[in-house]
């Protein structure tokens, strides 16, 4: 099964990279541009299982994603 | 005394850590990741800086499912000192030996100059050797280095004396590379045992290559 795991930084966390891109649209004219946020997406090909969801669950806690400054977002794809 | 510099795949600063260690009396080995104890006698454990399997995923995000990380950890839990250089001090944060969190920089650049840094806090063995507000100049060399930790860790940071550097300029004024909260460039854990900084003491250890500032910080480590 396919699964994609979404990481992105905490709301309130300031986000550098975001930061820079919206400076850069701006840059080029796009003024109508009020926010960039920038995460990463995950694509993981898993054998499925019972207990897929919760496996998956723990690997964004122990790796995918650093819970003190990011979030995780698990879509999996039937 | 025994030293271990721990050297993963992509570590690059394992060398100047050892001369520097060595330089001050020290018998330094070099422990590689695989390994999964440390050698017997080892008074100082210290992960150095560099890039730990490329960075990939987050830095320091995989240098912590390493064998030798889980004898550090433990290493750490009993007391001993622990000191994480640069990429290694992203790992004490990953493996939560230090509370907070490391992001890129402010300004999305890999940053490598000398910076100067104010001396916080000295009631602890990494800094002892120094009087409060001294100011150090040292190399920084980093692109994740904008530390960051929610509203009451800052608070539980301070109220335990464990800011020691803050980015200053030359004048003790902040002045901060990276958007490091607080402009805070080092940190120590609660007990005082491990301590994590963003600059590089190593590369400060001699006048001729621009300062020799990092030495009291390494010798109070090794005293």
């Amino acid at each position: 099964m396919k699964v994609k795991v979404n990481v992105q930084l905490k709301n309130g966390v300031l986000d550098p990279q975001g930061k820079a891109v919206h400076h850069a649209l701006h840059s080029l004219g796009f003024d109508s541009v009020q926010g960039v946020r920038i995460g990463k997406q995950i694509l993981l090909d898993i054998d499925e299982s019972e207990d897929v969801e919760q496996s998956i669950k723990n690997m964004c806690e122990e790796l995918l994603a650093n819970t003190v400054i990011e979030d995780y977002e698990i879509e999996i794809e039937k | 005394m025994k030293v271990a510099v721990i050297v993963f795949p992509g570590t690059n600063c394992e060398m100047d850590t050892k001369y520097a260690c060595e330089k001050l009396g020290a018998n330094v080995s070099l422990v590689f990741h695989k390994e999964d104890k440390l050698p017997s006698d080892i008074r100082l454990v210290i992960l150095p800086g560099g890039f730990s399997y490329g960075d990939y995923l987050r830095s320091a995000a995989i240098a912590k499912f390493s064998p030798i990380m889980q004898d550090v950890i433990r290493f750490a839990n009993e007391g001993g000192n622990v000191l994480g250089i640069c990429n290694g001090f992203q790992m004490l944060l990953e493996m939560q030996l230090l509370p907070g969190a490391m992001k890129r920089n402010a300004n999305v650049h890999f940053i490598s100059k000398f910076h100067h840094l104010k001396v916080i806090n000295t009631a602890n063995k990494f800094l002892h050797l120094f009087k409060e507000n001294d100011i150090l100049n040292i190399p920084i060399a980093h692109g994740e280095g904008n530390y960051f930790i929610d509203e009451a860790g800052l608070r539980d940071l301070y109220a335990n004396d464990q800011v020691l550097l803050q980015y200053v300029d030359a004048q003790g004024r902040i002045s901060n590379p990276n958007g490091s909260l607080d402009s805070i460039a080092c940190i120590c854990n609660k007990e005082r045992n491990v301590f994590g900084l963003m600059p590089h003491p190593e590369r400060a250890i001699e006048e001729l290559l621009g300062s020799s500032d990092g030495v009291d910080m390494l010798r109070g480590l090794l005293a």
